[in-house]
């Protein structure tokens, strides 16, 4: 039974690998399409037509991918009976969910699709440095793991991991049209996308949206620590790094309300901070020493 | 050449006063809490006494100049160090010194009535005007009262005023990370915590005689130390039989507290610890404790008992160190203990299951001086055996005996341990609630939009809006307010 179950979760994640492979084609084709439309009087030209049901194409597509891919995050938890968050390749898949919900729930309110060609290929490759690489047979959790805050915790982290990225992707982005912009404006293809103003807001949105969260993954991790070690702060390197994830946010946060700091500034600091939490992924979980190693490597 | 430059007289308060304004400034903070985050890293890094003691030993075996150097730095221990104490000292100073001056003026604001309507309403944000019919200031009043806006009615216009739950829980979240803080202070003085490795069947009473190692506070008292004592009487260690993780730890005592006269059954688990006030009871670490019998060579008993060995692997191979100091010679035996026996070739003995399924003792016994009476403290589970000669070596099963020319050595069973870890916390619950109101803060000040709104009614109704921080959101609601005063909905 609970081998069917990891089986068709397998093949749930591999189908949506080649869901979010096609999304990422056809984002690649709307972009290049998308230099020959015409800014102006765009919406009579056959080329805007076109471009836009690409674009439509690329987004149900990732929509796909996104469905298939949590049904087999789901189905790898039955295989278990457990939350499917026991090591790095189920952190890894939840987390490629989490960065592609993040996307898709922000495009419900902000045209992001030109987003949309990076989000599918770090899903992708996500995907397959999991797949490929981090792939451990589904076994039960060891003991010091089997508690309820393990969702609370695990679940809170893995979104907002998913909310900091989809933000770095935004000052990242920011940064590289701002560079455009000074070295002459913005070629054919950049002009469709949003003006750096927004760019910088929707970042910090994100930001300021997400760090409650975080900070609330934060304590829920140190309530769970202490009934499983003992303490609830020890500064074990993901606490550590976990801690310098939120001071570097905070800083950020402070930086903007109260320092009034916008565009480039803010951007770099968004993308340190925003590193700190992918180091604190990668470095820690696989190398690190301490208490946190469930990579499972 | 040098210059001499006018320096106005500043005086020591002075000073002070500039000292004081340069730590409390927002910038100042600013660095205070990106250094704090940089000076996290290198404790992340590098092996820390109070985490990885071993590693830090190795690190001195191996570079002794470079890691001499570094302790001097504090960099084995990072977060205890002057200069990362330091960092955050200031830091919480320099908040303290930012909130309370805003506490206060926020108090005094928050009291007070919204300032009056700007005369020129025009040259403000979300501006409109139109005809009056003549009920706007009356519908204007009760749209601010039905959405709880605090207005100043005055010549015909209102200004209203929203959002102080901004400021608010922007100085609940600042001076709950205080109360973190100090809740963490708290139980680094008052709190203690403590150590001890006990075979099944053993009895462990609540004094600090009977700790394996034990640290408290500063201003912790013996005295504070609960009365309990428990009895382990059953623990169950679970496995998975592909791939020898452990899939669950069960631990039963028999718990008395007070005066130890009842006790009670009481289960111990990874997840749930055995909790009795702020004292808490974790389940830590196990492991097995060969049983032996040594004696010399009339067949007299010199030691019988069980003894804790170290797990070096996940299938609990696990080694020590039998010592006999009472014999003469004295006589002691390095050995390793492996729960499931198997051979391979490169390693030797090996356990290929943490349960004891074909458990084996192989001992190494030694004749000579075990280095006890130097002073100098050992390791239990180790032996210098540089003042001492081997004996003979054997592989015994359980109920085996291995004899050598100065005695014999039995192996009769095992015990498994568990190691138990008593905490006393006497600061989390500040801690926690700090947590919790520091988040609720964070959530009032993140997403309350403060604004001000204003009417003036008089041939013409005149609207306009403010959204401080350049918050979204104001452009609906002042859609929805004009709707209102022109009777749309």
């Amino acid at each position: 039974m609970s081998r069917t179950w990891a089986y068709l979760s397998n093949y749930l994640v591999y189908s949506s690998m080649a869901l979010y492979a096609l999304s990422f084609i056809a984002h690649a084709i709307e972009t290049a399409w998308a230099v020959r439309v015409t800014t102006e009087d765009s919406k009579k030209n056959m080329d805007y037509k076109r471009t836009e049901k690409v674009a439509r194409i690329a987004t149900a597509m990732m929509i796909l991918g996104f469905v298939l891919l949590f049904a087999g995050v789901v189905a790898r938890g039955l295989s278990a009976s457990r939350v499917p968050w026991g090591n790095m390749y189920e952190f890894s898949i939840t987390g490629a969910l989490a960065f592609s919900g993040a996307y898709l729930a922000a495009l419900r309110k902000h045209d992001l699709r030109w987003l949309g060609l990076l989000v599918s290929i770090a899903v992708l490759l996500t995907l397959g440095t999991a797949v490929a690489v981090l792939y451990r047979p589904s076994a039960p959790l060891v003991p010091a793991l089997k508690s309820t805050w393990l969702v609370v915790h695990v679940s809170t982290a893995i979104i907002s991991g998913g909310v900091f990225l989809l933000a770095n992707a935004i000052a990242a982005a920011y940064l590289y049209l701002d560079r455009m912009e000074t070295r002459g404006g913005r070629t054919a293809w950049a002009k469709r996308l949003p003006s750096l103003e927004n760019l910088d807001q929707l970042s910090y949105r994100l930001v300021a949206f997400v760090f409650p969260l975080w900070t609330f993954s934060v304590i829920a991790g140190a309530i769970w620590a202490e009934s499983a070690w003992g303490r609830y702060w020890g500064w074990d390197p993901k606490e550590t790094w976990a801690f310098i994830t939120w001071v570097a946010y905070a800083a950020y946060l402070h930086a903007r309300v109260t320092v009034g700091w916008r565009g480039r500034k803010a951007a770099w600091l968004c993308l340190f901070a925003g590193s700190t939490f992918l180091f604190n992924y990668v470095y820690v979980n696989i190398w690190g020493t301490g208490k946190h190693t469930y990579s499972g490597l | 050449m040098s210059q001499e430059i006018e320096v106005p007289e500043l005086g020591s308060v002075g000073l002070l006063r500039y000292g004081w304004r340069q730590l409390t400034s927002m910038r100042t903070a600013l660095i205070l809490l990106l250094l704090l985050g940089i000076a996290s890293i290198p404790g992340s890094l590098i092996p820390q006494r109070t985490q990885n003691p071993i590693s830090v030993g190795e690190y001195f075996k191996n570079s002794p100049e470079l890691a001499k150097w570094m302790d001097q730095l504090f960099l084995f221990d990072v977060y205890g160090s002057p200069w990362f104490s330091a960092i955050y000292i200031l830091l919480f100073i320099s908040l303290i010194g930012c909130v309370l001056p805003r506490t206060i003026e926020h108090f005094h604001s928050a009291r007070a009535l919204p300032p009056a309507t700007p005369k020129n309403l025009d040259r403000m944000e979300h501006h409109t005007s139109w005809p009056a019919q003549g009920d706007e200031l009356e519908k204007a009043r009760d749209w601010f009262k039905s959405k709880r806006f605090r207005v100043l009615e005055k010549d015909g216009s209102i200004s209203a005023e929203k959002g102080f739950a901004r400021e608010t829980g922007n100085l609940f979240f600042h001076l709950a990370l205080i109360l973190v803080l100090l809740g963490i202070s708290f139980s680094s003085l008052f709190g203690m915590r403590g150590m001890a490795i006990l075979n099944v069947g053993e009895r462990f009473i609540n004094t600090t005689t009977s700790y394996d190692s034990l640290n408290y506070g500063k201003l912790f008292n013996e005295k504070n130390l609960p009365d309990f004592a428990l009895t382990v009487d059953k623990f169950v260690a679970k496995y998975n039989l592909v791939t020898s993780s452990p899939e669950d730890y069960t631990l039963d005592v028999k718990f008395a507290k007070g005066d130890l006269t009842q006790s009670e059954l009481r289960t111990i688990k990874v997840n749930s610890p055995l909790k009795m006030g702020n004292t808490s009871i974790y389940l830590q670490a196990n492991g097995y404790s060969p049983v032996v019998t040594v004696r010399d060579s009339k067949g007299n008993v010199a030691m019988q008992g069980p003894v804790p060995f170290l797990p070096q692997d996940s299938n609990l191979r696990s080694i020590g160190a039998i010592k006999v100091p009472d014999a003469d010679p004295q006589i002691g035996f390095v050995g390793s203990f492996v729960p499931t026996y198997a051979r391979s070739g490169a390693e030797g003995a090996v356990s290929v299951f943490p349960e004891a399924l074909d458990p084996r003792l192989l001992l190494a016994a030694w004749i000579g001086d075990l280095g006890l009476d130097g002073g100098v403290p050992q390791s239990v589970y180790r032996m210098d055996t540089s003042k001492m000669t081997q004996v003979g070596l054997k592989s015994l099963k359980p109920g085996e005996t291995f004899t050598y020319p100065q005695g014999s050595i039995t192996f009769e069973g095992y015990f498994q341990w568990v190691n138990l870890e008593i905490v006393h916390d006497p600061g989390k619950n500040f801690a926690l609630l700090g947590g919790i109101v520091a988040i609720l803060g964070l959530l009032a000040s993140l997403f309350t939009r403060r604004r001000r709104i204003w009417i003036r009614v008089g041939k013409t109704v005149e609207v306009a809006g403010l959204a401080k921080n350049a918050a979204p959101g104001l452009d609906v609601e002042m859609a929805e307010f004009v709707a209102k005063l022109k009777g749309e909905k």
